[in-house]
């Protein structure tokens, strides 16, 4: 102990306080407080590139979920556009069968219609043409045959009503 | 948090009982001066695992002191060994690197005015520098004001009597300090104007950032907490990088010893000790003078033991990193100093094996004992800003 303290030098004590101190003094405005600062800097720009790079991948899931959502849309819509087209085909094909129809049972109806005003008419032609055939027959049966007035009229009376049931 | 603590209190350990085991071998006085100092160290942190590993080396530097005294006739050599070590450990006037090679550096000194000469006046020690109408002798190291002719009176334990002027010199570690200073100034506003172009590290800063990073993450935030740290990462950073670096440069084989001088600790820690009362707030002072949610009459008690932790800190502060560098340039040396001292090469080749082995440990102390006070003064700074809301 006597020699530590015999050797202790109070020179080399007080130089080393001195520049000890200057050198902190020195290095705190001429490095550590530019390094720190420097590491400090790059440490949250790192942090916020990060976060950025964070963000962007979040953006990105929404965008894809957006589009996720804007596809199925469309499938949706494609899929109603066609059930629309196909209903309206199914509705177009069966009004025009309807109307088909209608029509056809209305040309057919008219036709019936012809069908019996010709036949009446054919009928009434052929009654008028028998009546007259009639008329003739019996005019000329009447010629011949009927000289007296009363076979003329029985004769003319049966034949009528032949003719009626006919 | 505790793991890492043991870990490293373990490791301090060891170095603390491998100097004074090893320092066993040399069969001198002073040396042993060196090892109770290590020793008182070594009781600040009473660790159980120490304990332990205290017996095992005492034991081992026994075995090797038996070995140290077969061999005859190597007095001088074991002379030439510790003076080569003390000289290593020893703060020096001028700057020896090997042999013939060196400089001197400048002596300034307060005695009736300031004086102020290059140290190259002693010619290492031999000659009485005359200054003026003061006349100065280096001995052992030390400068000792004389008369003309460089006469020193001694005392019955061979120490000499004479004044010693106010000695303000730039001896070799102020030299290392200021070049260390200069280099770590230039190192690091270097690395700060490299963020100017661009926000990512190049260069030193690519291998010097993160150690910034982990000083502010793993230690000034978890100790001093998110709203205070700031304040403290200037002394932090330079504390670490500063004892880091030099307890490196003793490292290499210019012979500095810096951060094993008690000196600087002394100085770095009562910085600490300063930093941590002046920032103390009303609860750290409470918790010191008046400790709430214990009885009132243990509360004298207490305040008297945390009055005493109060300076143990930063002692234990100043002493870990003294006698933790200290100890391992010791045992590096005495075991290089061993390969002389058995002069032969069967001894050679494990002695070298074992300095390159303890040289890496060295390396890993060296960066763990700046973790380690940076680590301590985070956490005396942490209680002393802490806030508590339990009243």
């Amino acid at each position: 102990m006597e020699k530590l303290i015999n050797d202790f030098s109070v020179g080399l004590f007080f130089w080393q306080s001195v520049v000890f101190i200057l050198l902190i003094l020195l290095l705190r405005r001429y490095a550590w407080k530019p390094i720190l600062n420097a590491v400090n800097e790059r440490e949250q720009s790192i942090e916020g590139a990060l976060k950025a790079a964070e963000k962007a991948r979040e953006e990105m899931k929404a965008l894809q979920a957006d589009n996720e959502a804007i596809l199925k849309e469309a499938r949706e819509e494609r899929e109603r556009i066609l059930k629309e087209a196909r209903d309206m085909k199914n509705k177009i094909v069966a009004e025009a069968k309807e109307a088909a129809t209608a029509e056809a049972d209305k040309t057919v109806a008219a036709a019936k219609a012809t069908i019996e005003a010709e036949k009446s008419a054919a009928v009434a032609e052929l009654k008028k043409q028998a009546a007259t055939l009639s008329i003739e027959v019996a005019e000329k049966v009447l010629g011949q045959e009927l000289s007296s007035e009363n076979k003329q009229a029985e004769m003319i009376g049966k034949i009528i009503d032949d003719v009626k049931f006919n | 948090m505790r793991s890492k603590f043991t870990v490293f209190f373990a490791l301090a350990g060891f170095m603390f009982i491998t100097a004074p085991a090893v320092a066993q071998d040399e069969n001198h006085e002073e040396l042993h001066h060196e090892q109770a100092h290590v020793e008182d160290a070594h009781h600040e942190d009473a660790h159980a695992a120490e304990m332990g590993a205290h017996d095992h080396h005492q034991e081992g530097a026994h075995d090797a002191e038996d070995h140290g005294h077969g061999n005859a006739g190597d007095k001088d050599i074991k002379t030439i060994i510790k003076e080569t070590i003390d000289h290593h450990l020893a703060d020096s006037y001028e700057f020896h690197i090997t042999g013939p090679v060196g400089f001197p550096l400048p002596v300034i000194l307060f005695d009736e005015g300031m004086k102020v000469f290059l140290s190259s006046k002693f010619h290492h020690g031999e000659a009485v520098a005359h200054i003026g109408d003061k006349h100065y002798v280096l001995h052992h190291g030390k400068i000792y004001s004389t008369d003309e002719a460089g006469t020193l009176n001694y005392d019955e334990h061979h120490h000499p009597t004479n004044a010693k002027p106010l000695d303000f010199s730039i001896t070799k570690n102020v030299f290392m300090i200021l070049v260390m200073a200069i280099f770590m100034f230039f190192l690091f506003s270097g690395v700060a104007k490299s963020y100017k172009n661009s926000l990512v590290p190049s260069k030193s800063g690519k291998f010097l950032e993160p150690l910034i990073i982990f000083i502010r993450d793993e230690v000034a935030i978890p100790n001093i907490g998110e709203k205070h740290y700031k304040r403290y990462m200037s002394f932090l950073l330079t504390i670490f990088f500063f004892i880091w670096f030099l307890n490196l440069a003793g490292m290499t084989p210019l012979g500095v010893n810096v951060t094993g001088n008690i000196a600087i600790t002394l100085s770095l820690a009562l910085m600490t000790f300063i930093i941590t009362q002046v920032s103390g707030k009303k609860d750290y002072w409470m918790h010191i003078f008046w400790m709430p949610g214990v009885p009132v009459l243990i509360r004298p008690v207490l305040a008297v033991i945390e009055l005493i932790g109060l300076v143990v800190k930063p002692f234990s502060l100043m002493i870990r990193l003294y006698a933790n560098m200290l100890a391992g340039h010791v045992v590096i040396m005495s075991i290089l100093g061993l390969i002389f001292i058995f002069g032969s090469w069967v001894a050679s080749v494990p002695f070298l094996g074992l300095t390159l082995f303890l040289s890496v440990l060295e390396l890993l102390v060296a960066a763990l004992q700046a973790y380690i006070f940076t680590m301590l003064a985070s956490l005396y700074f942490g209680a002393a800003v802490e806030e508590h809301d339990h009243h």
